[in-house]
């Protein structure tokens, strides 16, 4: 995930594996659960919709397969709590 | 009618269209149940849901309709707004409140 999020170029990135607190529920055997902050440039500007599309487009290949669940903070670097 | 044109009626025939796993009643997952649960406490009811995990076809379509990956995904007036995260936030800021405002007003009174 962060080698595929490094074209967005960010300058902060957290990924939480949450996986363990959903295992066994109905419909999460296809990958898991994760919770990424991203803070990159190039989200401003860029509608909450464009900026989640971004990330989705950067993870393409793992959203298919290994990514049941994704939640999403993205911010651009004037938004990011120091 | 294909899957394509199905999605894209429910979703321009309705001011406000969830797409969720499972029922308001009965969600069954944790982010369409957070989206239901801001529905509620925006005070819109007579929104639509439809459940995913009751057609396949339409689980698999509405991520090609949306251009989005992920479900839930709420519509208002034909136009994704987004997914649990970007629902919540704007939640949060207010825009959501004052958009489904809108869109209720615009239905509730019709041009004369």
């Amino acid at each position: 995930m962060q080698e595929r999020l490094a074209v967005l170029a960010p300058l902060k990135l957290e990924i939480e594996d949450e996986s363990a607190r959903h295992a066994g529920h109905a419909g999460a055997a296809g990958g898991g659960h994760y919770r990424i902050t991203i803070v990159a440039p190039a989200f401003a500007g860029a509608s909450r919709l464009a900026r989640h599309r971004m990330v989705y487009d950067a993870l393409l290949p793992l959203m298919q397969h290994g990514i049941h669940a994704l939640a999403i903070t993205a911010l651009s670097p004037d938004e990011a709590p120091n | 009618m294909s899957v394509q044109e199905k999605i894209h009626q429910t979703v321009t025939g309705n001011p406000v269209v969830l797409y969720m796993k499972g029922t308001p009643q009965f969600p069954q997952c944790g982010f369409s149940a957070t989206v239901v649960q801001i529905m509620k406490l925006c005070g819109v009811q007579n929104y639509v849901s439809v459940n995913v995990l009751a057609d396949p076809e339409v689980r698999e379509g509405i991520k090609q309709y949306g251009n989005w990956p992920t479900i839930p995904q709420l519509y208002v007036s034909g136009d994704l707004v987004g997914g649990c995260d970007i629902v919540r936030e704007m939640f949060q800021t207010g825009e959501l409140q004052k958009l489904l405002e809108q869109v209720s007003t615009a239905t509730s009174s019709p041009p004369a």
